[in-house]
């Protein structure tokens, strides 16, 4: 199970680097969301993969005695994927305004304000 | 010492905001409003900052989760100057938004946009373990992707572009990088992070983490190979939010670096040579960019580049003296930046343009004006006795104490360049006679404005200027700070004894 | 989407995710749920209400600009969050009530930050869906 989350990882980064690395501004945000996502997989994958023990202690129980999955990577993800949505969904309306008023998916093209020094 | 202080600035900007939403639309209430609660913000600073400075550090534990469980909100000197700086910023800018921005900018949540802005500064200020700077970081971002694009014009949406999905990719690395450390200790707290990963043998992993958060922040504070962003982003919107920009954010960047960097990977021999040679690139291309720009936000722009690099120069050579000439540098820059770039925004108001080939006459037109703007511009340089000039004297010092004079050679060439850039603004914009201006394209002229607003508008920069000849001419107390600041970071022992309390003892 | 099978659906759908959105929030303090999910819930079924019958409609049926639910759900999540600082407690801390209620169970200021969470998800979600929609 490790192994192949190690592999997803990898794949998420490496689409996310390709996509980036494209032209088209629409590409790059879909390379941003999997680079997004390749790192929550990560934050999952590093805090210990543990099956069918959730952190509930039972009823009278003070301390943990067996082993259990830890909660606190799944807040940070948890955390980690709403702020995500948020900028993503910025993002989208970004390009979608900035498409509107330049009329190119071309990432090249953005450069009006560049050449006037 | 256990109480609500540290988080008092925050909330109290939370406050602000949620205050501003509810007078939606209505523009005079919102102005009015913002910079009375800005006011009472820089007082709650002033407190927070005197019992700090007073009563060491405070620390506050959110839910009431002790460390390193819960979230704590530590306030230490360093962390309580930053608060203090952002609310004087956020001061300042907020009346010099009442007094320069259009009206339909106001419109759309200038106010409520910018005081949570604020609250995500002085969160990631006071922010006790990575991830909730992480936190606090996407809340400063996602408010200035909003200040940055209100308005929508085309060269807004150039930059924004940029920015946005330069910023997003830094988040992302932020985000492994936290995951890598969290693999490493099992914890995030900073203190108790700085205490387990000194005990990890495996000093290649760390070290890749360590520049997997280099690589984060210094795209954020826009250091020598990442910085591109900036000089495309940061001259489009109006002056009031580059001043805030340039004034703050990078310098969050800045101040993350050195906060990760002494309390989680301290003193590395690894670390050390690379913070030296990207400082001293630092300097040198963003000077020598700032000498090519014709327009006087673009040159204010890449001067920001150029000082974010006098600042981790003193935290490449890591000395006391050296550290300590850089956090003198840190207080005087967030100043001068907030300050040049709402100078630019008048110069624009009354002239209509702020290309220097085109500007000229200031000086003829209103002599008394242009001394008030001569205060930032030569305290940027370093004039003897303004406020510029003491950090460096530090920062040269802590260079030949330490026998680095690549870095010495590099910060004296910058402020060299600097001092050329500034001579030549001050020549075109302030001696030159002025012929033939463009007209303005949009927005009145600053005489077509009303009394309050054009005081609005020169009041900060007023204010802001006193702020920096209180730096320079009163330098014994900010030394004393700064003193007090190098070595809290040098020995980050009580730091970390006062965060985890009496844990520390505990296997 | 002109379909009255659509439409009729979704004059069920409504009424039923919204007390499910209500139902996720109150259960959300021990197990899967709260204020967040429950937000989303809520808004999925004004979303798929203007779906069958149109923006305008939906709009009329919640009465309210969404945008204005925002500052409402932040204040109360702000009140949540300062309510222990006057009994002596750090931020944050839960304040529970001694007697739970009939049908809700025990009741703290947790819950008071999570309806917070509730109203904000809504507004937000809302206002930006109508702002794509009508841009479109």
């Amino acid at each position: 199970m490790e192994l192949l989350l190690v592999f997803l990882i990898g794949l998420m980064h490496a689409g996310g680097v390709y996509m980036l690395l494209r032209r088209s501004m629409f590409k790059m945000i879909i390379g941003l969301i999997l680079l997004g996502n390749g790192a929550n997989l990560l934050i999952f994958l590093l805090g210990r993969l543990v099956k069918g023990h959730p952190p509930v202690m039972a009823d009278g129980m003070k301390v943990f005695t067996d082993i259990y999955a830890d909660p606190l990577p799944q807040a940070v993800i948890l955390t980690a994927i709403v702020i995500g949505f948020g900028l993503q969904s910025f993002a989208i309306i970004l390009i979608k305004k900035v498409y509107k008023v330049l009329e190119t998916d071309d990432l090249d093209e953005l450069n009006s304000s560049e050449e006037e020094i | 010492m256990i109480n609500n202080l540290t988080i008092l600035p925050i909330v109290f900007q939370f406050l602000a905001g949620i205050i501003l939403l509810f007078c939606w639309g209505k523009i005079g209430i919102q102005k009015t409003l913002s910079i009375l609660l800005s006011l009472i913000s820089v007082g709650i600073a002033i407190w927070m900052f005197d019992t700090t400075w007073k009563q060491g550090i405070q620390i506050s534990h959110a839910g009431n989760w002790d460390s390193p469980f819960g979230i704590s909100f530590v306030s230490d000197v360093f962390g309580a100057t930053m608060v203090l700086l952002a609310s004087l910023s956020g001061l300042a800018v907020s009346m010099f938004a009442s007094g320069s921005l259009r009206k339909e900018r106001i419109q759309f949540g200038f106010f409520p946009i910018l005081h949570y802005l604020l609250m995500g500064l002085m969160g990631a200020f006071l922010a006790g373990d990575i991830f909730n700077l992480y936190v606090w970081f996407e809340v400063v971002i996602i408010s200035s992707f909003v200040l940055l694009t209100l308005g929508g014009k085309k060269k807004q949406l150039e930059g924004a572009m940029k920015y946005v999905s330069l910023n997003l990719l830094a988040s992302s690395l932020f985000l492994v990088g936290i995951g890598f450390i969290y693999g490493l200790t099992g914890t995030l707290n900073f203190a108790d992070v700085a205490l387990k990963i000194a005990e990890i043998p495996n000093r290649g992993l760390v070290n890749a983490t360590a520049g997997i958060f280099f690589v984060a922040f210094g795209i954020k504070s826009a250091i020598f190979p990442l910085y591109f962003w900036l000089p495309a982003a940061y001259h489009t919107p109006p002056a009031a939010v580059s001043a805030i920009f340039g004034g703050l954010m990078t310098k969050l960047g800045v101040y993350s670096i050195i906060r990760c960097f002494t309390l989680m990977f301290g003193g590395d021999e690894f670390l050390g040579p690379l913070f030296s040679v990207v400082a001293g690139l630092t300097i040198l291309t963003g000077g020598m960019g700032a000498l090519l720009q014709k327009s006087m936000n673009k040159t204010f722009g890449y001067l920001i580049i150029c000082h974010i690099g006098f600042i981790m120069a003193g935290f490449g050579m890591f000395t006391e003296l050296a550290i300590m000439g850089a956090v003198f540098y840190l207080i005087h820059d967030i100043v001068v930046k907030t300050n040049l770039f709402m100078i630019s925004g008048l110069v624009l108001k009354m002239n209509g343009t702020e290309n220097i080939h085109e500007l000229g006459g200031m000086y003829r037109n209103h002599a008394l004006l242009s001394l008030l703007l001569a205060i930032p511009l030569f305290s940027l340089v370093g004039f003897p006795p303004l406020s510029g000039f003491w950090s460096k004297i530090f920062l040269i010092q802590g260079g030949l104490e330490s026998r680095e004079f690549f870095l010495i050679g590099a910060i004296i060439l910058g402020s060299f360049l600097t001092l050329w850039v500034v001579g030549k603004i001050w020549l075109e914009v302030f001696w030159k006679k002025a012929e033939n201006l463009p007209k303005q394209a949009d927005g009145k002229y600053f005489h077509q404005m009303s009394a309050a607003n054009r005081w609005l508008m020169v009041f900060p920069i007023f204010f802001l200027a006193s702020v920096s000849l209180f730096i320079g001419l009163g330098a014994e107390h900010i030394i004393e700070v700064s003193r007090k600041i190098s070595s809290d970071l040098m020995d980050t022992g009580p730091y970390i004894q006062a965060v985890l309390g009496n844990q520390i003892t505990q296997p | 989407m002109k379909s009255l099978i659509f439409r009729t659906a979704s004059d069920y759908l409504l009424p039923l995710l919204l007390l499910f959105s209500i139902f996720l929030l109150l259960r959300g303090h021990y197990e899967p749920g709260g204020g967040f999910v429950g937000g989303l819930v809520a808004s999925m079924a004004f979303l798929i209400h203007s779906f069958a019958y149109g923006l305008t409609q939906t709009r009329k049926i919640i009465r309210v600009n969404p945008g204005y639910l925002m500052p409402v759900g932040l204040l109360l999540a702000l009140v949540a969050g300062i309510a222990p600082w006057f009994v002596g407690l750090p931020f944050l801390t839960g304040l529970w009530f001694s007697e739970p209620l009939r049908f809700i169970g025990a009741v703290s200021s947790v819950l008071v930050f999570d309806i917070g969470v509730y109203l904000v998800v809504i507004g937000t979600t809302l206002t930006i869906f109508f702002s794509i929609s009508e841009s479109v």
